[in-house]
């Protein structure tokens, strides 16, 4: 039972925001309308993304002192589902973005932004499939990955805020933190980050457990 | 003291063998005016200030990837033992980068003078500030570049893998390097280009600060 309750309790949360984030009651301001309701559904997706990417530079950085092939598999599986966040973010956000700015895609800096470090990513799981020898491609990867993380950092923070962009929070637009995240959304949006956080950190650890008897089998 | 001194000793080693067969330097270079040339001849209507700025910096980006990836890719497995033998990982590291920062000076510095030259409308009011940007841009792409081809090399499987490695790293600091320069092409005050310089600083301190820690468990195989 204590080895399962965050389960649980991430499941139950996940249920209850998308009833709670669907039926509640939000405030009305002009634009968004109801579609401030896709802040329960896209804002903890990158939460849950940034999340699995720390594990996985955590892991990096383990790996490469412990130099174990654990440390290397939860590292990369980490990625492989935090890559799955950062996509549903992109395409949670997209689709907000036509109903409320015009367009799916308007190369918004955040947009632009987001995108790239999901290419970061990628370039990161593609430089695995480039090297053959395991213990060489933990290595390598993982000095990739912990000298990639930095720049992620950079892209996803600091820059947008450098540029004028029409995200909500940038540029001189509200952000949902300012004034209109009022106590009725608090309630819903809270518990959706950290649910969708545990329902993340769960799919990793149901990958890494997969990977890791793939790798058993192929080895007897 | 045994770090500058190996240092040293490393960049005059790069240096000459740069001088030897000046194959890099002219290379690149060779690789540049050939490029701003044809861009010339392929965007000759265009007028507009802000994309030849633009312009300016993907040729750059381009010529400093191709001069910069020499630096670990063109060495042979035998030659990079020989140097792990004599010297100290970071020695390695720092020796490469400054010379890469040395070569791209150059590089840029022609590049500017040829491409205000072909360009004449392009002259930015701000021919200071804008060579700023351009030297901040040479450390940046050395610093970024130098560690990214050490990864590459070591991957064994050079241009390609260089290419998809450097670019979602570099794009941050491209994007910076435009603005900065943007606003040298536009003549604003330099109180306005602070945010911009200081930011570039930042991020190449973070990358030489991770790169000289992680530069020694690459090194090693």
């Amino acid at each position: 039972m204590n080895k399962i309750w965050w389960k649980i309790l991430g499941s139950v949360l996940v249920i209850y925001t998308a009833i709670a984030g669907l039926l509640l009651g939000v405030p009305r301001l002009p634009i968004l309308n109801e579609s401030i309701r896709n802040l329960y559904f896209h804002v903890p997706m990158w939460f849950a993304m940034i999340v699995l990417f720390s594990i996985s530079v955590f892991y990096s950085i383990k790996s490469l002192s412990t130099k174990s092939e654990a440390d290397d598999i939860k590292a990369v599986e980490s990625v492989n589902a935090g890559i799955i966040f950062g996509l549903l973010g992109l395409v949670t956000g997209a689709v907000w973005a036509k109903y409320t700015w015009g367009q799916f895609w308007s190369f918004d800096p955040k947009q632009n932004f987001a995108a790239i470090s999901v290419l970061l990513y990628f370039a990161y799981l593609i430089l695995r499939n480039a090297i053959d020898e395991e213990q060489k491609r933990a290595k390598i990867s993982a000095i990739y990955n912990i000298f990639a993380f930095p720049m992620m950092v950079v892209l996803l923070f600091v820059l947008p805020r450098l540029k004028d962009s029409l995200h909500p929070g940038n540029g001189g637009n509200p952000g949902f933190n300012s004034y209109d995240l009022d106590s009725r959304m608090r309630m819903v949006f809270y518990p959706a980050c950290l649910g969708w956080i545990l329902i993340g950190y769960w799919v990793y650890t149901i990958r890494f457990r997969l990977r890791s008897i793939e790798n058993k089998q192929q080895n007897n | 003291m045994q770090l500058a001194k190996e240092v040293k000793y490393l960049i005059h080693k790069e240096v000459l063998l740069e001088w030897r067969s000046k194959y890099t330097i002219n290379g690149v270079l060779l690789y540049v005016v050939s490029t701003i040339f044809t861009c010339y001849l392929s965007f000759v209507s265009l007028s507009d200030k802000l994309a030849w700025n633009a312009l300016f910096w993907v040729i750059m980006l381009f010529a400093s990837i191709n001069g910069v990836s020499k630096s670990f890719l063109q060495e042979t497995k035998g030659q990079q033992l020989y140097s792990y033998i004599l010297a100290s990982p970071s020695a390695v590291l720092i020796s490469k980068t400054v010379y890469n920062i040395l070569l791209m000076l150059v590089l840029t510095t022609i590049a500017l003078g040829f491409y205000t030259l072909v360009f004449d409308t392009f002259t930015p009011p701000d021919l200071l500030l804008y060579y700023v940007a351009v030297v901040i841009g040479s450390i940046s792409f050395s610093t970024v570049f130098t560690m990214v081809s050490a990864i590459a090399s070591k991957a064994g499987n050079g241009g390609m893998l260089m290419a998809i490695l450097s670019f979602p790293i570099i794009i941050p600091v491209l994007i910076l390097l435009i603005k900065l320069a943007k606003n040298a092409v536009d003549g604003l005050p330099w109180e306005n280009s602070y945010d911009e310089i200081g930011m570039l600083l930042v991020v190449n301190v973070l990358t030489v600060a991770t790169s000289l820690l992680l530069f020694p468990y690459l090194w090693r195989d």
